[in-house]
């Protein structure tokens, strides 16, 4: 009897060793598993900065794309990539902004209000390139805007719409519901309390959600290829800042334009190895600004965060 | 006195019913920016059934389906969908091979084994990768990868699915992991303390008792990833070689959906032709392909869904 017992007992013990062995081979599968996905991706960065080193220079970012790759730059990417940036912040910002307060704070929960939420949630899953012949079909043509500057940022503003509607929701729900009624018993209408009490403690949030929005747009290349964007371009939109009266003019909307991805594209699919390190050298840059801008949503968040005392 | 009063009175209610009236209309503005996202959808489908609509006046739709070549803009024009739909899905399957394990043992691993400062560390880092341009993986997939490929593989084309597949995968390791790690860390903490009182160890609750019970949220982790894999453009545009072939080979190079409409478009065809019709109908088939993935998703999450 005693001898059965204990032997249960040392097969017990035995079958607890072997599962806390697991457990610690588990351990060391994932941290494997972590650190090669990380630092494959971390030597994959590092090459590309080193293959385009030798290019990075004045000389390459005031350049016009040229058919030396020695010669060539991106001066007419980097002015594209911003002024499409400028269009698609402007749409991007107020819509996506009034779309999420509607939804968080007028809305009542219905079937209605509930297409348009389904509708958000689904279009965060739509195939960037769909977006591209959205726009082809219905800027470029039904509207008339052209292969223009315009059209590329209308583009990318319906495509990170999804992103900053959830920010801002988000930052909205994050205000305490006693400022709200705090300001509705002083006899505030709900535009007033949104707007003088819900939105200034949102601001944060929201101009996270905006920036990350752009992060993304910044790197799309494959709705902005659909619009038909041309990849050799060696002149600069007009300026929107003329010098005789009214000072601005909107020609440099209606533009042909490349981009950064573009110009990246481009050079990536030569077979000359000259090109191939201009491609390298355009990635780096490309993929500096968007680590920038995420950057700067965090600290933006964090900045925000720290700031307010409920 | 009294005078004065009631016309402050009516002052006052004169000021509200503007600051009312405002209010309604503030509100239908705000509505139009909501429906601006209703608007997105219903065009989308609109524009992409309105163009394809004149490609099938020219196609059959059984030639469509059932042709085994894709030669839109040869002179002897065939329109036959499978070869791309075969590229697209042979990626797609080489991206999930990679991206599901690996990105499944990370969540594990950050949500269940990881110290809070390893997470809070590696959360953000996931999160940044996911900001990188995809046109950069391209190029890592046809310099960087095909290159030590094919020192693995002779004979590999420097052209080929298994490179871009493979890179898609490494793209979507960190969206599987966070994604998944959010769902497992949803996982109230009692059903863990349950376990453990059991007698299980860590990995015993997290396979048995973690994974199932967040296996809704891992589930939509998937089929994001499958989405996006599905959806993926740029890597496959650069390192898959853009002749359109019927083979579920992943070495040999072939044509996706994404590419395809991206070779087009490169080409600047006039409106109208049957090559500029054509682009819609392929994101017609892409569009339906990821509606089916989402389908699917949405019933298993459903079917699966644990209520706490």
């Amino acid at each position: 009897m005693a001898t059965t017992a204990e032997s249960t007992l040392a097969e017990i013990r035995k079958g607890l060793a072997w599962r806390k062995q697991l457990d610690k081979a588990f351990v060391i599968v994932g941290l494997l598993v972590l650190f090669a996905c990380l630092g494959l991706l971390a030597v994959l960065f590092l090459d590309l900065v080193h293959q385009g080193a030798s290019r990075f220079g004045w000389d390459f970012v005031m350049s016009f794309p040229s058919r030396k790759a020695e010669r060539a730059g991106i001066l007419s990417a980097w002015v594209g990539t911003s002024l499409i940036m400028f269009v698609t912040a402007l749409v991007a910002l107020p819509v996506g902004v009034a779309a999420a307060i509607y939804l968080e704070e007028y809305a009542t929960k219905n079937w209605f209000t509930g297409i348009i939420e389904i509708n958000v949630t689904n279009l965060a899953g739509v195939p960037s390139i769909v977006y591209g012949l959205l726009a082809l079909g219905l800027f470029v043509y039904t509207f008339g805007f052209g292969q223009s500057i315009l059209s590329a940022g209308l583009t990318l503003a319906l495509l990170i719409l999804p992103i900053v509607i959830v920010a801002t929701r988000e930052s909205l729900r994050a205000v305490p519901k006693a400022i709200r009624e705090a300001a509705y018993g002083l006899g505030a209408t709900r535009w007033e309390v949104t707007k003088d009490h819900v939105l200034p403690y949102s601001t944060g949030g929201i101009l996270t959600g905006l920036i990350l929005g752009l992060s993304r747009a910044i790197g799309e290349t494959a709705p902005i290829i659909t619009i038909g964007a041309l990849s050799f371009i060696a002149f600069l939109p007009p300026s929107p800042v003329g010098s005789e009266f009214p000072f601005l003019n909107f020609e440099w909307l209606r533009s042909g334009f490349t981009a950064m991805p573009i110009q990246m594209f481009n050079w990536v699919s030569r077979p000359d190895q000259a090109f191939q390190a201009n491609s390298a050298a355009a990635g780096a840059i490309l993929l500096a600004m968007t680590l920038l801008m995420n950057a700067v949503a965090i600290w933006i968040r964090y900045r925000f965060r720290k700031k307010i005392n409920w | 006195m009294s005078q004065s009063a009631s016309i402050q009175v009516r002052k006052r209610s004169a000021s509200l019913r503007y600051r009312k009236n405002r209010d309604r209309i503030i509100e239908l503005v705000l509505l139009a920016a909501g429906l601006v996202a209703v608007f997105t959808t219903v065009a989308i489908v609109a524009i992409l059934v309105y163009e394809s609509s004149f490609f099938f006046e020219h196609v059959s739709i059984k030639e469509f389906l059932t042709d085994t070549m894709w030669t839109p803009l040869f002179d002897r024009a065939h329109y036959g969908i499978l070869p791309l739909v075969s590229g697209t899905l042979t990626v797609t399957m080489v991206a999930l091979l990679v991206a599901i394990p690996l990105g499944t043992i990370i969540a594990i691993y950050l949500s269940e084994f990881a110290t809070h400062r390893v997470r809070e560390t590696v959360k953000p880092i996931l999160e940044l990768l996911g900001a990188v341009p995809t046109v950069v993986y391209g190029y890592f997939a046809l310099l960087m990868v095909t290159p030590f490929l094919q020192k693995l593989i002779p004979g590999l084309p420097g052209f080929n699915m298994l490179s871009a597949g493979l890179v898609i995968g490494l793209m979507i390791v960190p969206y599987v992991a966070s994604v998944g790690e959010d769902a497992m860390r949803a996982v109230p903490r009692y059903m863990r303390e349950g376990s453990y009182a059991m007698g299980a160890t860590r990995l015993q609750t997290a396979l048995r008792v973690v994974v199932p019970g967040a296996f809704s949220g891992l589930a939509a982790a998937y089929i994001l990833g499958i989405s996006r894999a599905i959806g993926e453009t740029m890597v496959v545009a650069i390192a898959a070689g853009m002749q359109p072939t019927l083979t579920f080979n992943p070495t040999e190079p072939a044509e996706t959906i994404t590419a395809y409409i991206v070779q087009v478009s490169l080409g600047d065809l006039p409106h109208g032709s049957i090559g500029y019709q054509s682009i819609f109908a392929a994101g017609l088939v892409l569009m339906l392909m990821t509606l089916v993935f989402n389908v699917i998703g949405f019933f298993l999450t459903r079917r699966f869904r644990e209520a706490y």
